[in-house]
């Protein structure tokens, strides 16, 4: 459903964000995506949702391409996938049920049905007594819900959730990931960007894990560990000198202790290893 | 369509200042440009008032026929410049000199003046040039002992009214630019400040063109309230100036009407613009 193919993502000031990554997402899967900050999480769920196009290599979401994709294609598109970001980005003139029924407006729904329809996903995030609150009287948790109440208003085939609960407590983080969960369970796809580790040990699902916009690990295929361990040594060697060697061994062995972690991501110092270990 | 409609209303009720702000600032700068419309437009009308009283005066020798004055007047007033020939006789120019110049009533008694005929060009000859070629032309009838215009006169007239047209062109390009640029900057702060909107928009799915559409509207409605806004500023500052200054004369009401068009269609261009610009940087 999500096919990502040698995608590159450079930017002219900035440089590489996402660097060669291969991945398949397939439908009604749930996905964890972790990675330090500036491994290029956000950029990569960026090129799913076609808000960005890849600079090399080739992007294809529910079988729309992202060479051939047009604007309007890209509207079309993401009715069909429901996004939600760490800042709830609601409307914050407008109510709870207006925020949710302003999707549906946009996108063309009759609007006899919008107002059932609002009702029922707020019932089913659990904000149904809240329905005509504004975001300001609602907690972090809330607001969450009312975006993820939005993002499903066009029955999306994937939920793109980048960093939900980054700014919420522990009692809301498990509530909106227990809300997903059952989004997910009606087979609904979700790709969700976190860097919270306790809330990967919670479950079982699929990891990916980046650093320096790579692909450096992934639990469903041992193969991006050896490839990424591989490529990094490659790297070191073509470097040349001791102290790139030296640096790029170290990369190397910590793509592999992802690699033999049974439970990817579950080794948060790892992944912080990775990150200063790549910067240094 | 409809939504669409609701989206304008609902930013000029959401944020009722700024709304204000844009309409105000559009009615000042067409203001302005009003302002130096309605200079311009009286300063041509007055020149043009000035510019009808040139005339070429040729006086016949005494005791021409009738019959050949006839035929000259028939001649000359069939000239593509010429708009009016008459013939003035020794009678009627002392009649006129007497009306005109008092110290003629007690000076001469009898026709002293000689006759001539008058003529008076069509706007768009009254140039020195044109002036100066029909003269000559007229000075070649045999019976015409001398032709006479105000040659400084027509040139300085001339040279007023080219200085005029220039300074109206360039003023008013100034002035026009100077409104756009102000009314594109509030229309783009209009924009810049429903940015996250636009934004949740394009995530849940919305096309450009739906995007666009309460914008459009909002800009084309904040252009034709400055308009008319403007219209009555300029309008008000006309009848003040008439009734305390110099009579001025007001633009016609389809000049009036294009005025507010025009404030309308930089309404909705401007937004055009800026929504199209920021839709391609998000």
């Amino acid at each position: 459903m999500i096919q990502l193919s040698h995608a590159t993502k450079e930017y002219p000031r900035t440089g590489v964000a996402v660097d060669d990554v291969t991945l398949h997402v397939a439908k009604g899967e749930y996905v964890w995506l972790t990675g330090p900050s500036g491994s290029g999480k956000s950029t990569l769920l960026k090129l799913v949702y076609m808000d960005e196009r890849p600079t090399r290599g080739e992007v294809r979401v529910s079988g729309v391409n992202s060479h051939a994709i047009s604007g309007r294609e890209i509207a079309t598109l993401r009715r069909r996938l429901g996004i939600v970001f760490q800042d709830f980005r609601l409307l914050e003139d407008r109510t709870a049920h207006a925020n949710v029924a302003f999707a549906l407006e946009v996108t063309g729904a009759p609007p006899d049905s919008i107002p059932a329809k609002v009702s029922r996903l707020l019932a089913q995030v659990g904000l149904s007594a809240k329905a005509m609150a504004y975001p300001r009287e609602l907690s972090g948790g809330e607001q969450q819900r009312v975006a993820i109440a939005r993002a499903l208003v066009n029955d999306p085939i994937i939920l793109i959730a980048d960093e939900p609960t980054g700014n919420l407590d522990d009692r809301a983080t498990r509530g909106i990931f227990q809300l997903l969960r059952e989004i997910n369970a009606s087979g609904t796809a979700v790709l969700m960007a976190t860097h919270d580790i306790d809330l990967i040990r919670r479950s079982d699902y699929r990891v990916i894990e980046m650093h320096h916009g790579r692909l450096v690990a992934d639990s469903s295929d041992p193969a991006v560990a050896e490839h990424a361990r591989q490529r990094a040594l490659d790297e070191a060697a073509g470097a040349g000198s001791g102290a790139g060697a030296a640096n790029g061994g170290s990369s190397g062995d910590t793509a592999s202790d992802e690699l033999g972690s049974d439970e990817l991501g579950s080794d948060e110092l790892g992944s912080d290893e990775i990150a200063s270990d790549g910067v240094a | 369509m409809t939504l669409a409609l609701r989206e304008a209303l609902l930013a000029f009720r959401r944020a009722p200042l700024l709304s204000a702000l844009g309409v105000v600032t559009i009615a000042f700068s067409l203001f302005a440009f009003g302002l130096f419309g309605l200079v311009a437009l009286n300063i041509r009308l007055a020149l043009a008032q000035v510019e009808e009283r040139v005339e070429i005066q040729a006086f016949l020798t005494e005791g021409t026929a009738p019959e050949a004055v006839q035929a000259a007047l028939a001649d000359i007033a069939a000239f593509p410049e010429v708009a009016t020939a008459e013939y003035l006789s020794q009678d009627s120019a002392l009649a006129r000199a007497r009306r005109e110049i008092p110290e003629y009533r007690d000076v001469f008694a009898q026709a002293v003046l000689p006759a001539s005929i008058d003529v008076r060009l069509k706007p768009g000859h009254r140039d020195p040039a044109s002036v100066k070629a029909v003269a000559a032309r007229i000075a070649t009838y045999g019976f015409v002992d001398d032709v006479e215009y105000a040659q400084d006169w027509v040139d300085k007239i001339y040279r007023m009214r080219s200085i005029a047209s220039l300074v109206g062109v360039v003023l008013g390009v100034a002035f026009g630019a100077v409104a756009v640029i102000i009314i594109g900057a509030t229309i783009r702060m209009a924009v810049l400040a429903r940015s996250r909107e636009i934004s949740i928009m394009r995530l849940v799915g919305a096309t450009d063109g739906f995007i666009r559409a309460p914008f459009l509207i909002e800009g084309f409605t904040k252009g034709i309230l400055g308009g008319g806004l403007a219209l009555l500023l300029t309008w008000l500052a006309a009848t003040l100036i008439s009734r305390n200054l110099v009579r001025v004369t007001f633009f016609d009401p389809g000049v009036a009407v294009l005025g507010v068009l025009c404030g309308a269609i930089i309404g909705l261009a401007g937004s055009a613009v800026s929504v199209g610009r920021h839709l391609r940087r998000v």
